[in-house]
């Protein structure tokens, strides 16, 4: 037998590259540093790191390769514009996360005990989370970039197993903590199988592994039907559980509301966007010409979770089960975009991805925000009157409910449009129509926590809102610059988006 | 031996695997079961591999195994947290997040 030698292109791949490096050495910073200097060099390393990775992205925006690692992942415009998107949403995550009173000093110590109140009032805080950050980031970004079931499967895990460990590092209410990464990771590891299981039926069926080789089996309809039925739906549980799709929905408002919120904030928005990357390249290129054997699964799909995500959303009282709820409505209408199967789909999905992940980050950004002695207040009632009291911080989690809702000047507006539009042009008309009739029944219960904010007396119990760090005002003014801008002024950001999204094949 | 024999074993072994996973209350045993399904899909993996004549199937099934183990690794370290702090690893007794 002969081996071949791999061919690497260490350019292309840089930005996994570079990320994995910086996890590798914010492990040994954990291991090594002084207690004192440990955060600020952890935040330092990650925070370059990121940026750096970003950096190069940019540099590679016009390349195209299909060889970057032997034919396992695929370098093209929308693999870099999600990449992209991926990075800029885990920065102003990471400015959320850099805030280490959320996160409990001593992960392995048991809730309550002494050793726990030890390494509180020792300052001995471990920073564990910015390593499982870091190859969480570098997973999501080899996610979207995948052209095989091997590195696809490999992506998921690596983007979800640090995911698991970070939902259960809260430092307040831990029990519900653990509890939350406990039920994230066994459904995580539950739709997983499914999800090999398929790869596992379309391998039998192309006799391939590669995109490329099961779009040939596709075009060619050569294999077995069945296999190919089993191969597509146990592949899509995986991908739409890790969206947060019904009827695969069940653990998002648990997980969201028992994680850390910055750690909500960052899987919310950037898992989105990884998820939705693979799903799109592995449904436009792999199954584009099964068309009809997927579209009518999603097309039930997509609506039921758009209306079932605004329909609870409204009986919610607490507000990270709330945007978890509103979480699972977007997975609805990114779903259309997947649906759609055209140029146009392809973009608004882009667009609408780096819109919501952004305003997401915003939105629970201004969650840390609101607290009591015992730490975030998340009951909706108690953020009655907080107009009055912090204007500045109501006005600014309006907007971005403003932007969920998908008013016009907000960047949620031009995605939802887009998404619509392109749904209508590729004929699914019955989820255009399902998808503007939940957007209304959204936008309720968005503007009935504005008016409770503005319209409603403040009640007194000791409810208040913390002065932001200076990295939590960077993320939240950023995320708000950003929302605004793209409902103002889309042009760039769609120009660059047209120029860029298509896949190579 | 018909080859297509395997994939009705592999079938059965990922069906026991999921109703363990719904019908189980020990976290363990849920686990034990979702490692299962994936050697279940392992089999079918090796299985189709052996039919197509190919061998990618059979280096799935090792990429596979190492990513199981990374699985063990996270899922344990999760569940003995929980059973250290509630002394029960039972999935109803985790029920503080209000449906």
């Amino acid at each position: 037998m002969e081996f071949t030698t791999p061919v690497l292109n260490y350019t292309l791949l840089s930005p996994i590259l570079i990320l994995l490096g910086a996890a590798l050495i914010t492990v040994l910073v954990e291991a090594f540093v002084s207690k004192a200097l440990r955060p600020i060099t952890q935040l330092s390393i990650t925070l370059g790191g990121l940026v750096l990775a970003l950096v190069q992205v940019w540099r590679i925006r016009n390349e195209q390769s299909m060889t970057a690692a032997m034919g396992s992942v695929i370098i093209d415009g929308p693999a870099v514009l999600m990449q992209a998107s991926i990075l800029i949403i885990s920065i102003i995550s990471v400015f959320l996360i850099a805030d280490t009173e959320h996160f409990t000093a001593l992960a392995a110590s048991l809730p309550g005990s002494d050793e726990e109140r030890q390494a509180v009032q020792s300052g001995n805080q471990v920073t564990e989370v910015y390593p499982l950050t870091l190859f969480a980031v570098s997973g999501m970004l080899l996610f979207p970039i995948s052209s095989d079931l091997i590195t696809l499967f490999v992506a998921l895990e690596m983007l979800s197993l640090p995911l698991y460990l970070m939902a259960g590092l809260s430092r307040r209410r831990r029990l519900a903590s653990q509890e939350s990464a406990l039920k994230y990771f066994l459904l995580g590891a539950f739709s997983s199988a499914f999800f090999l299981f398929g790869a596992a039926f379309l391998y039998g069926y192309s006799a391939s592994v590669t995109f490329a080789g099961i779009r040939d089996a596709v075009v060619g309809s050569g294999g077995n039907d069945v296999f190919l039925l089993i191969g597509i739906s146990f592949l899509s549980v995986g991908l739409l559980f890790k969206v947060g799709a019904v009827p695969f929905h069940a653990w998002s408002p648990d997980v969201y509301q028992g994680s850390p919120t910055p750690v909500t904030a960052f899987m919310a928005a950037a898992t989105k966007v990884a998820a939705f990357g693979a799903m799109l390249r592995i449904y436009y290129t792999s199954f584009a010409n099964a068309q009809w054997s997927w579209t009518p699964m999603l097309t039930v799909i997509a609506i039921v979770t758009m209306v079932f995500g605004s329909l609870v959303a409204i009986a919610q009282r607490d507000v990270k089960r709330m945007l978890a709820y509103s979480s699972i409505a977007h997975a609805g209408f990114l779903l259309t975009g997947v649906i759609a199967l055209n140029k146009a789909g392809l973009e608004a999905s882009i667009f609408y991805l780096f819109a919501y992940g952004i305003a997401t980050v915003g939105g629970f950004a201004i969650v840390t925000l609101v607290r009591d002695a015992a730490g975030e207040v998340t009951d909706l009632n108690r953020w009655k009157g907080l107009g009055k009291r912090s204007p500045w911080v109501a006005t600014a989690f309006a907007g971005f409910l403003l932007s969920f809702a998908g008013i016009p000047l907000t960047s949620g507006f031009i995605g939802k449009f887009s998404i619509f539009s392109a749904a209508y042009e590729s004929g699914a008309k019955s989820v255009v129509i399902a998808g503007v009739l939940s957007s209304a029944i959204a936008a309720f219960f968005y503007i009935r926590v504005i008016v409770l904010m503005f319209f409603t007396d403040p009640v007194e119990d000791g409810t208040s809102v913390e002065i932001p760090s200076a990295l939590t005002s960077l993320s939240v003014i950023f995320a708000m610059v950003v929302t605004i801008a793209l409902g103002v002024f889309p042009a760039p950001v769609l120009n660059l988006i047209s120029d860029l999204a298509t896949f190579i094949r | 031996m018909d080859a297509a024999n395997y994939l009705y074993l592999s079938a059965l072994l990922f069906t026991i695997g999921a109703v363990g996973v719904v019908v189980r209350r020990n976290a363990i045993v849920v686990f034990m079961c979702i490692e299962l399904m994936l050697n279940a899909a392992n089999l079918a993996f090796v299985t189709f591999s052996r039919i197509n004549g190919d061998l990618n199937g059979q280096v799935v099934a090792f990429f596979t195994m190492v990513v199981a183990a990374c699985e063990v690794v996270v899922g344990l370290a999760i569940i003995v947290t929980i059973y250290r702090s509630r002394r029960s690893a039972s999935v109803d007794d985790a029920s503080l997040l209000k449906r």
